[in-house]
């Protein structure tokens, strides 16, 4: 029996007749060189090489698969629009008292008589969502209120982000008894009622304030406090002592966990120094969780201040935000309802969009693709 | 625990005496203590048992003293005071009157004096809110009120919360599913007070259906309890849900499917038993806010509550209140924290919180 | 028992759509199974094997679904049952056990309670008979102190005495077909080989017939009577036991062989891996899908799916080497009489 060697194989030396094959599949077309052996550059070019994306890239695009997530990104966009461009195409400023103006209806109720009366040339789109009672126009507030809402959501999240990470990060990247001491001070942090130091803070920040500006009137940062007023003060600082727990406990946990896998010992076996194993592997690995941890924290802090503002400790007046607009249109609820349902249909937009986006971001960065 | 619709006399019962409620509700509590130590007799060591809870129990009255010292601390330190926002009293009257409450000694005696009578079971005189009335009086008057409306809310969110969860994680990608989810996150994402607002003028107004106002018959709970139960019934429904997707992937539940398991007895023996755990981290802390009172809901509906008492205490700076009612609240926190710990035994086998376990 | 056979796969297709495209794992495989039979699938991480055991006892989850072709199991077609009788076939007439003993049993129940379970879907008996039943299955799978067993949770038994477990739980109901998804692979090496011969000896007992799905071609040898070597979603050779070990025709199967380190072998040698990495299933190339790793690769190997060729009575190779021009076309012209 004859055998085939190919190098030092032997190969079996069974064949079969190609007809019949033939016979088979009609399709079936022999070529000249078709056995004798590829050689290995046409092996190589069989061989399509999917170009592979970074994890940012393939986040990415799992997040624009997810039309929730992306429908949520679209509103905010638009809120952000919407409050921060919008102005600069109204006649009014949020402040301005247009006398005469006062609890004008808005464009789909009929003004009453008296309105009429004062009114001549009366354009049912000029004040669109009418205005309050003291003349302003509700439209105009409504952008500065999703602006004062945004700006406190963003600036609160900004400060727990900073504080927590750090905090966190050095925790777990430690270890040991000093973790165990940073730990053992977060949990006590916990269990502190934070509506109490809230409050406390939001109600007590007034004179503190009051002094501080009568003795440097010039500062631009009296000018900051003066616009924002004191109760958000006390928010931040509320959220700087108390909030970033949270925040914290997510970095140490991922940290800790980062710090023992394989890859951060296999990168020490292969000498890398300590700086570079945090900057190259462990934080970007934290990035993810930050970034969904933040989106999540913007909506919590919006809620707080909205919450605030129906205790009267919000925004100082002529400033509004949306929930201050809510909490101050519930007194009017049976005559003027449109004034609480806007604003709280445009709060609660905010906070779902950004719920919504910090799902779809935590599912698209989570590279443990289960579904 | 007080389902919704009880007849008027078991509401009659419990709006006496707010004093024979707490009675009651220890009564209970001991008796629910005792049979869980038997079983738990059955199964494990009961020696592990007691120390384990004699250990917690000390920590526990150390983070009460902690907290208590940390909240007094906080007060005095943040400016204002209980009698400073009245009509500006003479400096004499001033004097006088912080004299009479002990206001006029350095913190750390005040403290070392609260903590005293705390331990004695004298937590002091209202301040402001009810010129010289007993705090504790005040509280046990305020508290039933607020656990009531509590603990309706809490059966609403986890007697629907729950199986709504299920069904979402079991019709995952459905149109079921996708309802389920709007519904849910609008309900976290609805500020309380807004919601509460918008069910008054529909439900109360517009609509005249049911009461708005106090809690005089069984009808003017239904607002303000579901109202209150909104969030949580949200939350624990996405919480069960993601918690169920997780456990759906398991391969235990492949093991199941493959021995011939009917769906049903899947998701309801296999999968929910597994799934329970969040959701029951989650009901702990929460119960122990719940039940002593939502400030949101009581002052919408006009409710006479803890929640919204303690808001205005702290507003008004009436420390002997806030120092109780953070004391309350916190022993009633760790006490739930407590309880979760031992029902997570009950939940998995593999879970041994009797051990040191961080 | 008559020449009926138990299970036929008939040209079996199965596809994942995922969101990035169509995976397709299982590209078209037959192969038949008979009474009292142990049928070996080998084949390294994403050949597909699972995959195809899956679609058998309808455990495919989505996005996977079975594009094409039919299983018969003593004649019925398995892929068109309904729920219902899928759920009284799972676990009665077929049953599964799975790779990672650890993860397979349900932690908050007790290894009693999982095992009665499994009978009670199917039989109506009473708790006491089911409890009996049980016990006997652990004694049987070479558990000791069955009653003590019996109420402990998984967590408390080693993963030798799990995967015991699992082979009670596949066998309480008296299966015909038991399917193994690489039940050894997690396991030490020495409980490997108890395992083994555990399986062995009930299927020699029992009579029933085993897929046994495996990477490893030594359990290969100890347990099965014939073998399917799968590559990319595809049968590449199958045969006997015999077949494929003395006398394999495809060159994977040969790369295999080669591969395997022998303890026995006294002469100094490297070992001879396979060159080349597995192929990327959501773009399979036309062609031979082993052929950019194949050092046999001819152009044809490039572009045409070799076809399935029968070597002998039950030995099927698909490979174009067999092809009678390839024979002319050898190296230099080398043969050796």
């Amino acid at each position: 029996m004859k055998s085939r060697k190919y190098g030092h194989i032997t190969l079996p030396s069974f064949h079969i007749d190609a007809d019949c094959l033939l016979e088979q599949n009609p399709n079936l077309k022999f070529r000249d060189n078709d056995f004798e052996l590829a050689d290995a550059a046409a092996k190589e070019s069989f061989i399509e090489n999917k170009k592979s994306m970074s994890y940012w890239q393939d986040a990415w695009r799992r997040l624009k698969k997810n039309k929730v997530a992306m429908a949520a990104l679209y509103c905010i966009i638009f809120l952000i629009i919407f409050a921060f461009i919008g102005p600069f195409f109204t006649h009014y400023s949020y402040s301005q008292q247009v006398r005469g103006d006062e609890n004008c209806p808005p464009f789909w109720q009929q003004p009453t008589a008296q309105y009429m009366a004062i009114h001549e040339n009366f354009n049912r789109f000029d004040h669109p969502f009418g205005a309050d009672k003291l003349g302003r126009d509700m439209l105009v507030r409504l952008m500065k209120g999703t602006q004062v809402s945004m700006i406190i959501g963003f600036t609160a999240s900004l400060i727990v982000l900073v504080i927590g990470a750090l905090y966190g990060a050095i925790s777990g990247f430690i270890g040991g008894r000093v973790d165990d001491v940073m730990m053992r001070f977060v949990e006590l942090l916990y269990s502190i009622p934070d509506i109490l130091i809230v409050l406390l803070l939001a109600s007590s920040m007034k004179p503190a304030l009051t002094a501080f500006i009568n003795k440097n009137p010039d500062s631009g940062f009296s000018e900051f406090i003066n616009v924002l007023g004191a109760p958000l003060i006390g928010i931040f600082i509320a959220f700087g002592l108390l909030y970033w727990v949270g925040t914290s406990r997510i970095v140490r946990g991922q940290v800790m966990m980062l710090k023992n896998q394989e890859f951060v010992m296999a990168a020490n076996a292969l000498g890398a120094s300590n700086t570079r194993i945090i900057m190259k592997h462990l934080l970007p690995n934290c990035i993810g969780q930050l970034i969904v941890t933040t989106c999540m924290q913007v909506p919590a802090a919006i809620f707080l201040e909205s919450f605030l503002s129906f205790l009267g400790l919000g925004v100082s007046a002529p400033l509004t935000s949306l929930g201050s607009m809510a909490a101050d249109a519930i007194g009017g609820i049976y005559s003027y309802t449109f004034r609480l349902i806007i604003p709280s249909i445009l709060l609660s937009l905010l906070i779902l969009s950004f719920n919504l986006l910090g799902d779809g971001l935590r599912d698209a960065l989570d590279p443990r693709l289960k579904r | 625990m007080f389902p919704p619709l009880v007849g008027r006399r078991y509401f009659f019962v419990l709006e006496q005496n707010g004093k024979s409620n707490i009675v009651f509700l220890l009564v209970m509590s001991i008796i629910i203590f005792n049979s869980l130590k038997c079983y738990l007799k059955k199964r494990n060591g009961e020696i592990n048992m007691i120390r384990f809870l004699l250990r917690r129990l000390t920590m526990s009255v150390a983070t009460l003293l902690i907290i208590a010292c940390l909240t007094f601390l906080l007060m005095n330190l943040v400016p204002g005071g209980p009698f400073l926002s009245e009509k500006a009293p003479s400096p004499q009257v001033l004097a006088a009157m912080e004299a009479k409450y002990g206001l006029d000694k350095p913190v750390g005696v005040q403290m070392v004096t609260w903590i005293g009578d705390f331990a004695k079971g004298d937590l002091g005189v209202s301040f402001r809110l009810q010129k010289n009335r007993p705090v504790k009086d005040i509280i046990l008057d305020l508290f039933p009120t607020s656990a009531k409306i509590g603990f309706i809310a809490l059966a609403i969110a986890v007697i629907f919360g729950i199986p709504l969860g299920c069904v979402a994680a079991y019709h995952r990608g459905r149109w079921v599913d996708s309802l389920l989810q709007v519904i849910t996150t609008l309900g976290i994402a609805i500020p309380s007070f807004v919601l509460a607002s918008i069910l008054l003028v529909i439900f109360g107004v517009y609509l005249k259906m049911l009461p708005t106002l106090g809690l005089a018959s069984w009808q003017s709970y239904l607002l303000p309890c579901f109202a209150l139960a909104f969030y949580p019934l949200s939350y624990v429904a996405r919480l069960t849900r993601s918690s169920m997707l997780d456990v759906i992937h398991q391969e235990y539940i492949r093991t199941a499917r493959s021995k011939g398991v009917a769906p049903v007895k899947i998701i309801f023996k296999h999968a929910l038993r597994n799934s329970v755990i969040p959701v029951i981290t989650y009901l702990g802390p929460l119960t122990a806010g719940i039940v002593t009172g939502s400030f949101v809901v009581e002052s919408v509906f006009n409710i006479p509550g803890l929640g919204r008492y303690y808001i205005q205490s702290i507003l008004g700076r009436d420390y002997p209140i806030i120092m109780a009612t953070t004391v309350f609240y916190a022993a009633l926190l760790i006490a739930m924290n407590l309880l979760v710990d031992i029902i997570y035994k009950f939940i998995d086998p593999r879970i041994d919180v009797t051990g040191e376990v961080e | 028992m008559d020449g009926r056979k138990l299970l036929e796969v008939n040209d079996l297709h199965v596809s994942f759509f995922t969101p990035v495209g169509e995976v397709k794992a299982v590209g078209g495989i037959s192969y038949d199974l008979g009474y009292n039979e142990v049928m070996g699938i080998v084949g390294e991480s994403g050949s597909g094997k699972s995959v195809e055991a899956y679609s058998i006892i309808g455990l495919l989850q989505s996005p996977g679904k079975v594009t094409a072709g039919e299983v018969l199991f003593e004649g019925r077609d398995v892929l068109s049952f309904t729920n219902k009788e899928m759920q009284k076939f799972r676990g009665n007439e077929i049953s599964m056990i799975f790779q990672n003993p650890m993860t397979c049993l349900n932690p908050v129940y007790t290894v009693g309670n999982q095992l009665i379970e499994a009978v009670c879907c199917h039989e109506t008996i009473s708790k006491e008979d089911a409890k009996a039943r049980a016990l006997e299955m652990l004694t049987l799978v070479g558990i000791n102190n069955v009653e003590e067993r019996f109420s402990q949770y998984p967590h408390e038994l080693s993963g030798g005495m799990r995967q015991r477990v699992m082979i009670a739980m596949g066998l309480i109901c008296h299966p015909k077909l038991l399917i193994a998804d690489e039940p050894t692979t997690a396991l030490d090496v020495t409980i490997q080989a108890q395992i083994l011969e555990l399986m062995k000896d009930l299927q020699q007992k029992t009579q029933m017939s085993i897929v046994f799905i495996t990477h490893n071609l030594g359990v290969v040898a100890e347990i099965c009577d014939r073998v399917s070597v799968m590559y990319a979603g595809r049968i590449v050779e199958q045969g006997t036991v015999d077949d494929i070990f003395y006398n394999p025709h495809h060159p994977y199967t040969m790369g295999l062989l080669r591969s395997m380190p022998n303890i026995e072998e006294t002469r100094h040698e490297k070992l001879i891996p396979i060159e080349g990495t597995p192929v990327d299933m959501l773009n399979p190339p036309a062609g031979c899908p082993f052929g950019p790793r194949c050092e046999f690769c001819m152009n044809i190997c490039l572009r045409e799916n070799p076809p399935l060729i029968q070597v002998k009575e039950g030995h099927r190779a698909s490979c174009w080497l067999y092809v009678e021009q390839a024979q002319q076309q050898c190296e230099g012209g080398e043969q050796s009489e």
